[in-house]
């Protein structure tokens, strides 16, 4: 019968890339699509899915941004240090044929899009890619431009101002979107973001790809923590990425999530 | 199709006989909708305590050759927002059944007021659960006194069929079983997990579970769920619900014809996801229909009448 086999894997090189969020560099054929998380265990703590944000050929990074105790742990560890990895899992984002593209990322989900970028750059070299960044401040920034192919064209916004645009990513994709310049959209970040975002997909017709993270448990689909209202689909599984179609049908979305013990939590504004 | 794949037990039809076992996806109403537009012929909800718990340290699942080990230890939000969370249930398509859990005697019965007006059909409560302190086996509550206590109060509150579910590993499972028919059971579920076991990861050298330990389901289980259920078919006349193991439409038959009258189906949803309901009573069906058998309640017990 078939198992999850865990992969205990050194970590080969650290990048801090803020004062909240580091990358985690692991040499291994993940064979990940940009979307799909890995579970990471911290042997002995406690494991937890993470979206992977670089892959190569024979290397793959986490972009984790410290959040909770566990995060704090895995923040302690040092190059050499060996974590367990399972996956890749999940939904991915899928392109399709379209020419014009926006990746519309908050705050750490720009993570999966550098990696949703990075591959259609190489995969696609046709398609114009505008990458939407948003971040609260200047320092809370991680993706730099320098690091990616000159064909991208970013867009920096923050809160205050202090670097880029003040105000919104969705600011941002709507301009582009009355220009008429964009027909596929993928997004990752908060999730009254994201909202927004497939909002501005139905006003303008179009196809929009979004990240909709649950709490996640078993690792293995059965848990039912991850299950989405009215569909009963599983955001492990039939999720993370899901198209707007799906979106529009989940009445939980943007609306509230549940926590560890299957509790509501509203989103707040 | 020309099979009779209805079934009833405790006074409840079911169009099929397979059950979502508790603690599999039973965690939200959409997600039961889900399992049975999937196929179930009942399904019963993640087990339900009167506070808030947050459950063991992730990882609570790990998955090898031969089944897997859980130790969730009964995370839920209470009683109080369970009721919200399952209103309305006779909505949905099929039956469905509440899982208590308890500490105490006034627990069981708290939580069952909470959820009493939720439309349940019956109440399983879980003596058995081998890897959560306080609680099933490692609460001290797999003991005819309990499930013969536990029984007569759900019964007398609730007026609904009460189905103790009893564990694979103590030799007292008979003695448990009896105590509850005799107190007015209407059902036995048989088994819950095995064990329990552990996983070690021999590359870090440490146990893989948060918890350490875990309860043991999935194939590996099956023989031992299926001894069970033959053992209580000759021990108690109500009716069982046989859990373990059942992954195919072959599995199936085996228990009911070790002497199951419904089926508990968990850890298949690894293997086949929701759909995998839809898969073993359609492949059951084909079974017994090649097999010139006309109703499924042909096969119930058949191994005891050789």
């Amino acid at each position: 019968m078939k198992y999850e086999k865990i992969n205990i894997l050194p970590i080969k090189k650290i990048v801090e890339n803020n004062a909240f969020i580091k990358t985690f560099y692991f040499e291994h054929q993940l064979e990940a699509r940009p979307g799909q998380f890995v579970w990471l265990w911290l042997p002995g703590i406690s494991e937890k899915p993470f979206s992977v944000g670089y892959q190569s050929n024979n290397e793959f990074g986490l972009t984790i941004c410290q959040v909770g105790n566990v995060t704090k742990k895995i923040f302690e560890l040092k190059i050499g240090d060996k974590v367990g990895i399972k996956g890749p899992y999940g939904t991915y984002y899928e392109i399709g044929k379209s020419k014009n593209i926006a990746l519309v990322g908050g705050g750490y989900g720009s993570a999966p899009l550098s990696f949703l970028a990075a591959k259609t750059v190489k995969n696609n070299p046709d398609v114009n890619i505008s990458f939407i960044i948003g971040a609260q401040t200047k320092n809370l920034l991680f993706i730099k431009p320098e690091d990616f192919n000159q064909k991208i064209k970013f867009y920096f916004t923050t809160d205050d101002g202090s670097v880029g645009t003040k105000g919104r990513v969705t600011d941002v994709l709507e301009k582009l979107l009355s220009e008429n310049k964009i027909d596929y959209i993928a997004t990752c970040g908060p999730e009254l973001m994201q909202f927004k975002i497939i909002e501005l997909a139905e006003k303008y017709k179009t196809d929009c790809q979004i990240s909709l993270e649950r709490y996640m448990k078993c690792s293995c689909g059965i848990c039912g923590q991850c299950v989405v209202d009215p569909l009963g689909i599983r955001m492990c599984t039939e999720g993370p990425v899901i198209n707007k179609e799906l979106a529009l049908k989940i009445s939980e979305f943007g609306k509230y999530h549940r926590g560890p013990a299957g509790d509501k939590i509203l989103f707040s504004a | 199709m020309s099979v009779n794949l209805k079934t009833n037990f405790a006074g409840i039809d079911l169009n099929n006989p397979t059950i979502l076992a508790s603690g599999i996806l039973g965690v939200s109403k959409s997600s039961l909708n889900k399992v049975i537009e999937s196929g179930a012929g009942a399904v019963t909800i993640k087990s339900i305590s009167l506070e808030v718990r947050k459950g063991h340290e992730t990882p609570i699942i790990t998955t090898f050759e031969a089944g897997m080990l859980n130790a969730v230890g009964y995370s839920n939000p209470g009683a109080k927002e369970a009721a919200q969370e399952f209103s309305n249930l006779n909505e949905l398509g099929a039956p469905v059944i509440a899982s208590i859990i308890g500490q105490k005697d006034d627990d069981f019965k708290q939580v069952w007021e909470h959820l009493a007006g939720c439309g349940f059909v019956a109440i399983e409560v879980p003596l058995s659960c081998p890897h959560t302190p306080g609680f099933g086996t490692m609460g001290g509550q797999h003991t005819p006194e309990m499930s013969e206590n536990i029984t007569k109060l759900l019964r007398e509150i609730s007026g609904l069929p009460i189905i103790v579910k009893v564990s694979p590993n103590n030799p007292n499972m008979i003695d448990v079983a009896k105590a509850a028919e005799a107190a007015g059971a209407a059902a036995i579920c048989a088994v819950n997990t095995a064990g329990p076991g552990m996983q070690i990861d021999i590359e870090s050298a440490r146990p893989v579970l948060g918890f350490k330990i875990g309860g043991l389901s999935g194939p590996a289980l099956k023989p031992i769920a299926i001894r069970c259920v033959y053992d209580l078919y000759e021990a108690v006349k109500i009716p069982i619900i046989g859990t373990g193991g059942i992954t195919t439409a072959e599995d199936a038959i085996e228990m009911l014809m070790a002497g199951a009258t419904a089926l508990g189906i968990g850890t298949a949803v690894y293997y086949g996801g929701p759909e995998v309901f839809k898969k073993i009573t359609e492949e059951m069906s084909e079974w017994l229909e090649k097999h010139d058998y006309k109703d499924i309640k042909e096969v119930i017990g058949l191994v005891h009448k050789h």
